[in-house]
């Protein structure tokens, strides 16, 4: 037998087509109602962590004028703010989301292997943002010991939420770990078995190795977050003595005794670096087709694109002691880990080269996809440039926990991911709806938000370096900071309540253009990938109708001399593309 | 086909083939064993992880080295032996031999039920020793990692049971059969690590 892949055992997959509602969009076991429910799930939590970051803003930019919030609350929120934003948005929005709805879509499946499995996902996943906001609720509130939860403050009695809200904290990432499990196994697993015919790995749009390669990042680090919540956890409650060391906590002495708080560091970071990458090669594969799409071209080295995502996946398992350079580390240590983390640049600046090389002399529209495409490319570099300074140890020593961390971090895996995501909404919308997002809403959105995150984060880097120290909740009468300090910082608080607001245009443009945008057509951007060429848009449960699609092709051939359209789909064999001239031989070779 | 094979194909060329690639999948492998591997993976990331913490954490001077209950090697041959059992109920899949796979599955079932009981007998008599978690990371340590194997037994018993049930509505199809022997591949490996979890609990 030559096939096992789903693809030739339709009889062994039986599709229940789903009947009633409530089996259709809630208790629903299809791939992409679950990356709705994922993505729609995750904005929520998302806003809330904007809001937070509001209060945040507000402190800062007007300590005098306008406090609201205490310094406790300030704690709780920065906490909350971080650890929604990283974990809760843009994991889930990127794997759950974009994983689920593109993966079966872009690689010919009629839906993911495990789909009970997948559907359970969701239902923990929602578990798990619904424990976090019963921390709101709770006596004490949720923990403010900012998003790393370093012991030994985290659960010693002055830091807020250190009786209960540190509990439902680390249940929660407990249960999102869980969730996440089941999803990731689903979407490697996909990947590996579903393909369809003739699709091989290196047929699969770059989107689906980002994705595929993240979620083994994922499955692989993310235990090492378990394992430090569980460990946590017991010291919280058990009063076990794993990360906390014996002290004197308000005048007493502790019952801990002995442990270490370095190690629950090297386990958060073990995590808490690939977690970066779990983020990023989604993105980094989005954009590459988001590219290849608008500029009408071919990917620009599309090995070297598969290659560096195995390759940056693969070092980022071992850069994470760069977040410790102030731990009081081995500088010996301190010396391997800046090593590799420079290392790491090059894969990724390889990757940056592509994305340019392949707009060069591109037939490019500007389309808003392809604006956030640009703004993205942009956002990255000034990232990854200030994390090539932050990754040599005596320039991170008096930069560290200053706001050039905060500008840095923010640029690179706050706004270029949420561009990203975007541009992805932008793109994939008409395929998911069957009408076009408003593109004049989309531009405004587009610029302001640009224009908006730029007057936000570039700014910090100047203060960062003038030494204004990250999380505190005001910063008096320093001496060393001048007055002129904080006219900056007000005025990027009102950069940022202009960029939240900006995304109310956003939000109505999805919720309007459902009902009242231009239909789409099945395929409006002309592209090649399997997704557009479903016989219904939006595509229906099992996807494909009753045959499975056959791929002829990889996915990037945009203006292949001779064809007569400027784009071959996946699926048209050679002898149907229709030529404009002579010379056009199938496509073989053309491009490289 | 190797991997790098694989990743250094040129998929610009060969546009039109569909049968006769490099990559078709033939690795013969379910989705349900791929699954089972990967996840497979994923607990070694965890085991490993906590092992490596559990040796970092004994370095400490306040760590106190645990005489470790007697009644572990009792239950290490009783594991033994549940995954012997689940490995003949694998093979009498294989050559369809029913009655023999169900009478092997319930042994198997019930070794490691036995497994696990006598883990909570050691825990009883740690407990009434004296050996309590927050007292000693070593004690804490005991604790957590026989708790944390038992309840990966205990996820396997879920699918071991749901499969008995799954026996008696559909009768034994192909494809419970190999559902068979992927529970026997999640038992030997629950027992590897389960061997170097005590042993790295006997040494210090
Ligand atoms: C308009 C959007 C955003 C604004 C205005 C904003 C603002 C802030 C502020 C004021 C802080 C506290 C800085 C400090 O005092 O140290 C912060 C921290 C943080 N933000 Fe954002 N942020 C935004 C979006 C994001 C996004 C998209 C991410 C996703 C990666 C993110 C991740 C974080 C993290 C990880 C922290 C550190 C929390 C901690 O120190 O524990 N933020 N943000
Ligand atoms: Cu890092």
């Amino acid at each position: 037998m030559a096939y096992v892949a789903i693809a030739d055992r339709d009889h062994e997959q039986p599709m229940h087509e789903p009947r009633s509602f409530v089996t259709k969009y809630i208790w629903s076991q299809d791939h992409k109602v679950i990356a709705i429910q994922y993505s729609l799930t995750a904005i929520a939590i998302g806003l809330v962590a904007l809001v937070l970051s509001l209060a945040m803003r507000l402190q800062l930019g007007f300590p005098d004028t306008l406090s609201f919030i205490t310094p406790d609350q300030y704690y709780q929120a920065i906490t909350l703010h971080g650890m929604i934003m990283v974990i809760y948005l843009l994991t889930a929005i990127l794997l759950g989301g974009f994983g689920n709805y593109l993966i079966p879509l872009m690689i010919g499946a009629r839906d993911m292997v495990f789909p009970y499995m997948n559907m359970l996902s969701y239902w923990v996943y929602l578990l798990s943002v619904l424990v976090l906001c019963s921390s709101f609720f709770i006596t004490g509130g949720p923990t403010g010991a900012g998003w790393t939860l370093y012991p030994p403050q985290v659960i010693l009695p002055g830091t807020p939420g250190s009786d209960g809200g540190i509990v439902l904290m680390l249940l929660s990432l407990v249960l999102f770990i869980v969730a996440f499990t089941m999803g990731g196994l689903n979407y490697v697993t996909t990947v590996l078995q579903a393909r369809c015919r003739g699709m091989t790995m290196m047929r699969m749009p770059l989107s689906v190795w980002g994705i595929f390669v993240a979620t083994i990042l994922g499955l692989l680090a993310f235990p090492a977050l378990l394992v430090a919540c569980i460990m946590l956890l017991l010291d919280s409650v058990l009063g076990t003595s794993f990360f906390m060391p014996a002290l004197l906590s308000m005048g007493e002495v502790s019952e801990h005794t002995g442990g270490s708080p370095i190690l629950f560091q090297h386990l958060f970071w073990f995590f808490g670096h690939p977690e970066v990458y779990i983020v990023a090669l989604p993105a980094f594969g989005i954009i590459s087709d988001l590219v290849s799409v608008h500029a009408r071209k071919n990917i620009f080295g599309y090995r070297m694109m598969v290659w560096a995502i195995l390759i940056i996946g693969g070092i980022s398992f071992i850069v994470w002691a760069h977040h410790m350079y102030v731990s009081g580390m081995n500088p010996y240590f301190s010396f391997f880990f800046a090593t590799t983390t420079l290392i790491i640049a090059i894969p990724t600046a390889l990757k940056v080269y592509n994305w340019v090389l392949t707009l060069w002399r591109g037939d490019i529209h500007m389309t808003v996809p392809m604006l956030f495409v640009i703004g993205f490319i942009f956002t990255f570099i000034n990232g990854g440039i200030t994390g090539l300074f932050l990754g040599n140890v005596v320039v991170d020593m008096p930069l560290s926990d200053t706001y050039f961390v905060v500008g840095h971090f923010h640029m690179v895996m706050g706004v270029s991911p949420i561009l990203v995501i975007f541009g992805a909404i932008y793109h994939w919308y008409p395929k998911i709806t069957g009408r076009m997002l408003n593109d004049r809403l989309g531009r405004i959105h587009f610029w302001a938000t640009l224009f908006g995150t730029y007057a936000i984060y570039l700014p910090m880097h100047y203060l960062g370096i003038l030494g204004l120290p990250r999380r505190y909740y005001t910063m008096g009468d320093t001496s060393f900071i001048p007055d002129s300090a904080q006219v900056m910082n007000a005025g990027i608080s009102v950069a940022a309540l202009f960029v939240s607001l900006v995304q109310l245009i956003f939000l109505f443009n999805l919720f309007w253009s459902r009902t009242h945008g231009k239909p789409s057509g099945s395929n409006p951007w002309k592209a090649t990938t399997l997704e557009w060429q479903t016989p219904q848009t939006p595509p229906k449960h099992g996807n494909w109708g009753p045959d499975l699609p056959l791929v002829y092709r990889w996915a990037y051939d945009y203006s292949v001399p001779g064809a007569a359209q400027d784009y071959i789909p996946q699926t048209m064999a050679p002898e149907d593309v229709p030529t404009s001239d002579a010379s056009y031989h199938g496509g073989e070779g053309e491009h490289s | 086909m190797s991997f790098l094979s694989k990743i250094t194909e040129k998929p610009w060329e060969h546009a039109g083939e569909i049968e006769g690639l490099h990559d078709r999948l033939e690795n013969g492998y379910s989705a349900n064993r791929t699954g089972l591997f990967l996840f497979l993976a994923v607990v070694s990331s965890l085991f490993t992880l906590f092992m490596i913490t559990y040796y970092t954490r004994s370095q400490f001077p306040d760590w106190e080295v645990l005489a470790d209950p007697r009644i572990l090697w009792v239950n290490t041959a009783v594991l033994v032996l549940a995954s012997v059992a689940l490995q003949m109920a694998s093979n009498a899949a294989k050559q369809n031999k029913t009655s023999a796979m169900r009478n092997s599955l319930i042994a198997g079932g019930v070794l490691t039920l036995a497994f696990i009981a006598g883990q909570l007998i050691a825990w009883d008599q740690m407990v009434k020793a004296g050996y309590y978690a927050a007292d000693n990371p070593a004690n804490a340590f005991f604790y957590l990692f026989t708790g944390l194997h038992a309840l990966h037994l205990l996820g396997g018993m879920w699918f071991l049971v749901s499969l008995g049930f799954r026996m008696k509505q559909t009768g034994a199809k192909d494809k419970v059969l190999h559902s068979v022997s992927l529970c026997a591949i999640y038992w030997h490996y629950l027992l590897i690590v389960w061997l170097a979890l005590f042993t790295l609990l006997l040494r210090t």
